[in-house]
């Protein structure tokens, strides 16, 4: 067992957790965070992407006692007052998630690409999330989408 | 009040899914729940001699170790086929049984053996490993092509055959043979996929001992169809002790239609134990237990004049549908197969021919487009060749073929009621500027790389379906839709649909259809879907069927409720039923001004009473109350059709191919919301293209299944497409009031032949899908070759 003391969304938590606990299950396990996905066991999906201290990671194979100390941003952490970060807006309205699996990942991961660059191209986009595999668009809305953020952001 | 149907609606369900608010089955838990992991078969074919559970069961933490003896005492029945299909001799099909947890034998890798439930996940899988199977193997069968002269897998199926069907007439088709001055012949693999939803399937089961009830939750297209089937068929609690939920789900694609061996486990284990039973699939099992796609080897001829008219068709199929059949498995390769499978033309004579075989391999039901995929693939390749043969262009052969008469009597079974062929092509060489293709090759030839054309015209049968006509083919069930409207005391309103929404957008383009019916505004209605205690039994969503058969109910129930509604208001008025009229919300007498709001109708059908100056609103024998259902079963199919044309770089050093332009232009009839209806089109293209140049399910030559893994399977991705250009034609289906067709799978059909098209174009060689950057290495590479093999 290993005590763990991570600042998840903004707030303080310490737990004491099995050593293999990964990120993902102490997200989705233990405190209920339930937004980020688990969709593979080999960290090719990229459903459950989140931020650790700002940079994109893919939570299912990080283990949780590794990144003790760190500041944490899931899905659930984006909207601030109930109002949606302009990433979230943008797929919103141009129709970039249709079941909604891949969608936190792929929101997290966008957000990301946004910090380091400001206004990609479509290529730049499309090669950043190449680690997110969606199903159901096809990708176009969600390259439009993340275009249209990087306009608002 | 503007109409919605047309607009591009934002959707409703997005916030939630947005936030990490939705909630998928994975993501319920219960008090006291206990985990379970299945004990899979590690080989394809080996006979059970010994299940030992001992040590597993005295594992820490265990709470029960459940096996195929444990289902057989209990007399859980096994998963079945939906779909009865008799040989062309009159014979029905053969089916092996297919217990829940295998008893006797094991049929392919990933075939569930045994259960292990205990306290936490870790602790089952630990426990896993020490159920001690002692297996016989024996060889298993896995080629599609050899299937018929393998070794029996099955004591009472000889050639490891389910059926050898036909639909048509073999006879009319020699003459027509015989008349023809060129034969066209194809001898083509449409090779197998995995579905991949991005939600690995999951269950949970919760019973509850003192209303003996189980609530079932699971990554379900169809929880009414899950309910019916683990009730009726597999005996584990009677239907109205067993609620089915299928909450927030993450993407189907066929695979998610029927329940599986798991739900059906967890469910009576649940019971058994008396405490919830949990399972999720990791990503492997997903892989390995997943009903898969596709599977078809196939010959196919076509007779043409000189001239380019068709005259006949012949189609020999093998279709390979794993170790057992399926719900939808056998009714894929034949029905939803065969009838398209003479395209979007005039074809005098025609037949389909499908030898259904069983292999040691997962078993192989519905993937988006399910049957009509490999039927456009099959008529698209012999089309195209035809033209190169003949010298002729792609498109002007096959409008010379189009039917420009609506309805249009299709060779094997349709009657399509409406299309513009000719429209939807011309718009599609227009939008896609296939007058400056050679420009663009030069161009590309310029870079040192081959650029290809390739056309795809299609039709699919959507809508599905008629019961009457589905019953009469085979089908187990009617296949109608059902809808309750509610309206609440207070004005506002809950849709309940028996179809289900796992990306579609129901709850926004349902809500648009009821928010026009009703004149209210779309923020005021609710769509529940997804719990069979709530709302009517429904045959959930796949085959596009749900706004055609399902909106339309919801029509229907409008339509009841508005006709209440203006008996009502007749009476609040002081006039006579005829003189009121319903528009944007509100009953109106003409040339007056008396009117009620459909909400005040509604408040007044709750409230019947006399009261002070409110007199009662009710007609004599009106009873309250203001909700209605409507069961729609369609009198037709819809029929979708299109013209897609892609062009692809070759990079001949590498073999890697790309599609650097992809035009789509589709009727599917009345549109509702264009934003989500592109969505839908571009997620079909991509899997389309992702049949065509990347994915590929492999078995070795022992049943072991290769690619297991995102790293072994090659799912498309971002960085694999460009945007893709799409159009629209419509002409509205005459079946249904909303004259909508649907549109969920017509890029995944129409896209594989289009891509092939394109490849062969460039490189002047035949070649198998995928196309992989190794085959077009090699095919680009090899002299003097025309066919490479698959």
């Amino acid at each position: 067992m290993s005590k763990v003391s991570l600042e998840i969304n903004g707030k303080k938590i310490s737990k004491e957790i099995p050593d293999h606990t990964t990120l993902s299950i102490f997200l989705r396990d233990i405190l209920n965070l339930t937004g980020t996905h688990v969709g593979c066991d080999t960290s090719q999906c990229g459903a459950c992407v989140v931020h650790v201290d700002g940079k994109s990671i893919k939570s299912c194979t990080a283990l949780a006692a590794d990144l003790d100390g760190s500041k944490i941003t899931t899905i659930e952490g984006l909207t601030t007052n109930g109002k949606m970060h302009p990433m979230q807006e943008a797929f919103k309205k141009l129709h970039g998630l249709q079941c909604g699996f891949c969608t936190p990942g792929m929101v997290m991961s966008a957000i990301d690409l946004l910090k380091n660059k400001k206004n990609p191209s479509d290529t730049e986009i499309r090669d950043w999330l190449e680690g997110n595999i969606c199903r159901c668009t096809g990708y176009q809305n969600i390259v439009a989408a993340v275009k249209e953020a990087a306009s608002k952001m | 009040m503007a109409s919605l149907v047309g607009s591009r609606v934002e959707r409703k369900e997005d916030k939630k899914l947005l936030t990490g608010r939705g909630k998928y089955t994975a993501d319920v838990n219960f008090i006291h729940q206990t985990y379970a992991y299945f004990v899979r078969s590690p080989h394809a074919r080996a006979e059970i001699k010994k299940v030992d559970i001992s040590k597993a069961s005295k594992a820490p933490g265990v709470v029960a170790v459940l096996t195929g003896a444990d289902i057989a005492n209990d007399k859980i029945g096994g998963l079945i086929a939906g779909w009865r299909i008799k040989s062309e001799d009159g014979s029905d099909m053969k089916v092996p049984a297919h217990p829940p947890l295998a008893n006797e034998s094991v049929n392919y890798v990933g075939d569930h053996v045994a259960v292990v439930i205990a306290e936490s996940l870790d602790e089952a899988r630990s426990a896993a490993d020490l159920v001690k199977v002692d297996y016989k193997i024996l060889k298993a069968v896995v080629k599609t092509k050899d299937a018929m002269d393998s070794d029996q897998i099955y004591k009472d199926i000889p050639k490891n055959m389910c059926f050898d069907w036909l639909l048509g007439d073999r006879a009319k088709v020699k003459e027509a043979f015989d008349k023809a001055d060129k034969i066209i012949k194809i001898d083509i693999i449409n090779n197998r996929l995995i579905p991949n939803a991005m939600e690995p399937r999951a269950a949970n089961a919760d019973y509850n001992p003192s209303t003996e009830e189980i609530t079932l939750y699971t990554t379900s297209q169809n929880p009414h169809l899950a309910r019916i089937i683990i009730s009726a068929f597999n005996g584990v609690a009677p239907e109205n002790k067993l609620r089915v939920i299928a909450p927030d789900v993450g993407g189907g694609f066929g695979s998610k239609i029927y329940p599986y061996a798991e739900e059906v486990v967890c469910s009576w284990a649940a019971k058994k134990i008396e405490r919830p039973v949990k399972w999720v699939a990791d990503r492997t099992e997903s892989f390995l237990s997943d009903c898969h796609g596709r599977d078809h080897v196939t010959h196919a001829e076509l007779a043409v004049k000189n001239d380019g008219t068709f005259l006949g068709f012949k189609n020999e199929t093998i279709a390979n549908i794993g170790a057992y059949a399926s719900v939808f498995g056998t009714v894929t390769p034949t029905y939803l197969f065969g009838p398209c499978a003479t395209g979007v033309y005039k074809m005098p004579a025609a037949y389909t021919n499908v030898k259904a075989v069983y292999t040691n391999t997962a078993p192989v039901d519905a993937y988006r487009g399910a049957g009509r995929p490999e039927a456009t693939y099959t008529i698209e390749t012999l089309v195209e060749k035809a033209a190169r043969e003949l010298g002729m262009d792609p498109a002007e052969i096959r409008m010379k073929n189009f039917p420009t008469e609506f309805p249009f009597q299709q060779t094997l079974v349709h009657s399509v009621d409406s299309g513009d062929y000719n429209a939807g092509l011309k718009k599609a060489m227009e939008m896609g500027e296939y007058e400056s293709f050679e420009k663009r090759k030069k161009e590309s030839e310029s870079r040192g790389k081959l650029r290809g054309i390739g056309f795809c015209t299609y039709f699919e049968a959507c809508g599905i379906a008629p019961s009457p006509v589905v019953m009469m083919l085979g089908c187990g069930i009617g296949l109608w839709e059902s809808a309750e409207v509610r309206f609440n005391p207070t004005g506002n309103v809950t849709v309940f649909t028996g179809s289900h929404s796992h990306g579609q957008g129901h709850d926004t383009t349902f809500a648009q259809i009821a928010a026009d019916q009703l004149g209210i505004p779309i923020e005021n209605i609710e769509i529940a879907h997804g719990d069979t205690d709530k709302g009517p039994f429904g045959y959930g969503t796949y085959g596009s069927r749900s706004l055609t058969v399902g909106g339309t109910a919801i029509v229907k129930a409008c339509d009841k409720i508005v006709a209440k509604g203006k008996r009502v208001a007749a009476k609040m008025l002081e006039v006579n039923e005829d003189e009121v009229d319903f528009n944007n919300g509100e009953f109106v007498v003409a040339k007056s001004n008396k009117k009620k709001t459909i909400g005040e109708v509604a408040f007044a059908c709750y409230l019947p009473g006399t009261y002070g100056e409110v007199k009662s609103p009710l007609p004599d024998g009106e009873e309250p109350g203001l909700k209605e259902t409507s069961f729609f079963d369609p009198a037709n199919f819809s029929f979708p059709a299109g013209s897609h044309i892609c062009e692809v770089e070759v990079d001949q050093d590498t073999g890697e191919t790309k599609v650097v332009k992809y035009t789509a232009v589709d009727d599917f009839g009345t549109i509702i919301n264009p934003l989500i209806v592109e969505g839908q089109v571009h997620g079909g293209l991509a899997q389309g293209i992702g049949q065509a140049l990347y994915e590929n399910c492999h078995y070795d030559d022992s049943g072991q299944l290769v690619t297991a893994s995102y790293m072994d399977y090659t799912m498309p991705r971002a960085d694999n497409f460009t945007d893709f250009n799409l159009g629209f034609t419509c002409t509205p289906a005459t079946s249904n009031p909303l004259g909508t067709k649907g549109c969920g799978e017509a890029g995944a059909i129409a896209a594989p032949p289009a891509v092939m098209n394109a490849v062969i174009d460039a490189i002047g060689k035949e070649i198998s899908m995928p196309a992989t950057a190794e085959k077009v290495w090699a095919a680009c590479n090899k002299k003097n070759k025309n066919s490479e093999a698959a």
